[in-house]
C-alpha cells in the first residue's frame, strides 16, 4: 500500500509541476490543485500507514498501545485541505478576473507589470519613449 | 502562566473581526484599525519588556503541555520582530488614512491589514512547525487579497504571479513538514530539535527535509534564485500595502530561516551554512544589479529588498552569536528604512503622479522635508554613518572577518557601494534635478501620511546614533539563537511538568 501511495504522490507532483509550466491559466490553477493534493497524500504516507488499529486507548490503560494508527497526520491533512480549498477557490476567481481583464488565457500575455522590454526582444509591446 | 505572548495574536484577530462586522460603516474602519494597531504595539512592547527582563516566555495553548499541544514561544528574536511588525502595522494604518480610496475601504482594507498582522505575529511567536505553516497561510491569504482588491489589470496580473509562486512555496513547506513528522513523530519545534539531534540513523533524510524548508522560506524571503515573483508584484500594490509587504513579508521568511536553521536543522550545519553563504552572496549581488538597471522608483526599491535580504541570510550562514544578532539588527534597521522608502515613494507618487525617474524632479526644492526623510532612509539603507545601516553593515562585516570569510565581507562592502549608487540615482533624479514639468498631482498628501514618514526617519537616525543601546537586545537574541539550550529548556523543561 505504501508503494502504491508513494507512486501516486510522485505522479501527482509530476503532473502538477508539468501543468504549472504550461502557458494556459486554467492548467496552472489545476496544477496547483494537484500539487496541494499530492502534498496531503505525502503527509499521510510519510507518517506511516497502519491498518485496522484505531487509536483507541483500551479500558484501564493510560496511553495508546504500540502500533496503533497515528491520528495526528489526518488532522494535519484536514487542516491543509481546508486551507488548500480556500486558496484554490481564490486562485480560480483571480485567474478568471485575469482572463476577463487581459482577454487571453495565455500566461505570456501578462506583461503589464513588467518593465518596457528592450527593443531587441519584443517589438510588439507598447513602445515607451 | 502569562497571557502576554497571546496578546499579539488576539489583538489583531479581534480588530479584524470588529472591522469586518463594521464593514457597512466605512467611517468606523480607520478608527477601529488605529485602535487595534495601537493596542498591538502596546502589547508587543509589553511582551518585549517581559522577555528582556525574565527570559523566554512560553504559553501552552489550551493548557496542553509541550510537546503535545501547540506552544507560543517568545524569545528575544520573536519579541523584537513582533514589536517591529506592530510598529510597521501602526505606521501603515496611519499612512492609509488619507491615501486609500473608499472602494478598498469598503472591501475590508483595514480588516485585511490586521489579518496580515495576525499572520505575521502568529508566525513570529509559534513554537510549532505546523502552526507556523497555518500562520503563513493566514498571512499569505491576507496579502493575496490586499494586493488585488480595488485593483485593475496590473494588480490582477501581479497577483496571479504572486499567488502561484507563493503556493508553490507553501507546497514545499508542507511537504517538508510531512517528511519531518514522518521521521521525528513530533511537530513541536523544540521537541523536533531534540529528536533530530538524537537521530543516529540517516541524517541525510533530515537534510532533505531541511532543503524543502530552505526552498519554502527562501521563496518567501525572496533569496536568489527564488525571488522572481517579488519585482513582478510588489510595485503594483498601493503605497501603504507595498510598504507593509516590503517591510514585513519577506522578513517572515528570513525569520523562519533563522528559526529552523538555528533550532532544528543543526545536524548538517557545515553543508547548509556553505550553501547559505553562496545563496546570500548571489542574492545581494543580483538584487543590487537589478536595482541599478531599473528606472522606476518603486521597482528599484523592490530589487533593493532582495539585495538586503542577502545580508540577513548571511548572518545565518556565518552563524556566530555576533552574526545572528547582527542579522536581527539588520532586519530591524531594514524594516524601518525600507518601509519608509516605500512610504516616501507613495508620497512622491501622490505629489507628482508618477514613479518613473524621468518624469520626476525638483522635489528637493519643493518639499525639503520629504527630501530630508528620503535622504535619511536611503543613505541609512546604503550604510552611511552615523545612520542605522552603517552599524548593521559594520556588525555583519565584522562577523564575516572574525569567521575568516573575507570573500563574504568583500561582497557585503561592494554591494553597499552599489546600493549607494542606486540611491544616489533616485536622489539626483527625483529630488535634485529640475522638474521636467507636466506632472499631475493626485491630491493632497495629508498630515496623516507625514507622521509615519517623519517617525521612521527619526527612528533610522536614533538606531544609528544610539546603536549601542539598540544592539543590546539584539545581542541577547543572537546568543539565544546560537545556544539553543535556553529555548529547549523553556519549552520542554519548564514548570509545566
Amino acid at each position: 500500500m505504501e508503494l502504491v501511495l508513494a507512486v501516486t504522490v510522485g505522479w501527482l507532483y509530476a503532473c502538477g509541476l508539468y501543468l504549472l509550466l504550461r502557458r494556459t491559466l486554467a492548467q496552472v490553477v489545476i496544477g496547483l490543485a494537484l500539487l496541494t493534493n499530492g502534498t496531503n497524500l505525502l503527509i499521510f504516507v510519510a507518517a506511516g500507514l497502519v491498518r485496522g488499529e484505531p487509536p483507541l486507548i483500551g479500558e484501564g490503560e493510560v496511553v495508546l498501545a504500540e502500533g496503533t494508527a497515528d491520528p495526528l497526520p489526518q488532522a494535519l491533512i484536514l487542516t491543509a485541505i481546508v486551507i488548500g480549498f480556500a486558496i484554490q477557490a481564490f486562485a480560480m476567481a483571480l485567474a478568471y478576473r485575469v482572463y476577463r481583464s487581459v482577454g487571453s488565457d495565455d500566461i505570456d500575455a501578462l506583461t503589464t507589470t513588467e518593465p518596457p522590454p528592450p527593443p531587441v526582444v519584443m517589438q510588439a509591446e507598447e513602445g515607451e519613449a | 502562566m502569562t497571557v502576554l505572548p497571546v496578546l499579539p495574536v488576539v489583538v489583531p484577530l479581534a480588530t479584524a473581526i470588529a472591522g469586518l462586522l463594521l464593514l457597512s460603516r466605512p467611517r468606523w474602519q480607520a478608527p477601529v484599525a488605529f485602535a487595534g494597531a495601537t493596542g498591538l504595539l502596546a502589547s508587543a512592547v509589553g511582551l518585549l519588556a517581559r522577555t528582556w527582563r525574565e527570559g523566554i516566555q512560553v504559553v501552552e495553548v489550551g493548557g496542553w503541555p509541550a510537546p503535545f499541544g501547540i506552544v507560543l514561544v517568545s524569545d528575544m528574536l520573536s519579541a523584537v520582530m513582533v514589536t517591529v511588525a506592530a510598529a510597521v502595522g501602526l505606521a501603515a494604518t496611519v499612512y492609509s488614512f488619507r491615501v486609500v480610496d473608499a472602494g478598498r475601504i469598503g472591501a475590508g482594507y483595514y480588516a485585511l491589514i490586521h489579518v496580515l498582522l495576525l499572520g505575521v505575529c502568529g508566525a513570529f511567536l509559534s513554537g510549532d512547525i505546523f502552526n507556523l505553516y497555518v500562520w503563513f497561510e493566514v498571512m499569505l491569504m491576507a496579502s493575496f487579497v490586499l494586493l488585488v482588491i480595488g485593483g485593475e489589470r496590473p494588480q490582477f496580473e501581479a497577483g496571479l504571479k504572486y499567488v502561484a509562486l507563493n503556493l508553490l512555496g507553501s507546497v514545499a513547506f508542507l511537504s517538508g513538514v510531512g517528511l519531518l513528522y514522518g521521521a521525528a513523530g513530533t511537530l513541536n519545534m523544540a521537541d523536533l530539535a531534540v529528536r533530530v539531534g538524537q537521530a543516529d540513523g540517516d541524517a541525510r533524510y533530515f537534510t532533505v527535509a531541511a532543503m524543502l524548508f530552505l526552498v519554502a522560506f527562501g521563496l518567501k524571503a525572496a533569496v536568489f534564485p527564488l525571488y522572481f515573483w517579488l519585482p513582478a508584484s510588489y510595485h503594483t500594490a498601493p503605497a501603504p500595502v507595498a510598504a507593509l509587504f516590503a517591510g514585513l513579508l519577506t522578513k517572515v521568511g528570513v525569520y523562519s530561516l533563522l528559526r529552523v536553521f538555528t533550532l532544528i536543522f543543526t545536524q548538517d550545519a557545515g553543508y547548509t551554512q556553505e550553501l547559505l553563504l553562496w545563496i546570500s552572496a548571489a542574492t545581494m549581488v543580483s538584487g543590487v544589479l537589478g536595482a541599478a538597471a531599473h528606472q522606476d522608483m518603486k521597482r528599484i526599491l523592490s530589487f533593493h529588498i532582495i539585495s538586503q535580504i542577502g545580508y540577513m541570510t548571511m548572518g545565518l550562514a556565518l552563524a556566530t552569536p555576533l552574526a545572528l544578532g547582527g542579522a536581527l539588527f539588520y532586519m530591524v534597521h531594514n524594516i524601518v528604512a525600507k518601509t519608509n522608502l516605500f512610504f516616501i515613494a507613495g508620497v512622491v507618487r501622490r505629489l507628482r503622479g508618477s514613479y518613473e525617474l524621468k518624469d520626476l524632479g525638483g522635489l528637493g526644492r519643493a518639499h525639503p522635508w520629504l527630501a530630508a526623510a528620503f535622504f535619511v532612509s536611503a543613505f541609512s539603507l546604503a550604510g552611511v554613518p552615523p545612520l542605522s545601516g552603517f552599524f548593521a553593515k559594520f556588525i555583519m562585516v565584522r562577523a564575516a572577518i572574525e569567521t575568516r570569510e573575507y570573500g563574504a565581507a568583500a561582497v557585503m562592502l561592494g554591494v553597499g557601494l552599489l546600493t549607494l549608487f542606486s540611491m544616489v540615482k533616485i536622489w539626483t533624479e527625483v529630488f535634485l534635478k529640475p522638474s521636467p514639468g507636466g506632472a499631475v498631482s493626485e491630491g493632497a498628501v495629508g498630515a496623516a501620511a507625514w507622521v509615519p514618514v517623519v517617525a521612521f526617519a527619526l527612528l533610522a537616525i536614533g538606531m544609528g546614533v544610539g546603536a549601542e543601546w539598540w544592539w543590546r537586545p539584539m545581542e541577547l537574541a543572537g546568543q539565544q539563537l546560537f545556544d539553543r539550550t535556553g529555548y529547549l529548556e523553556a519549552v520542554l523543561g519548564g514548570g509545566s511538568r
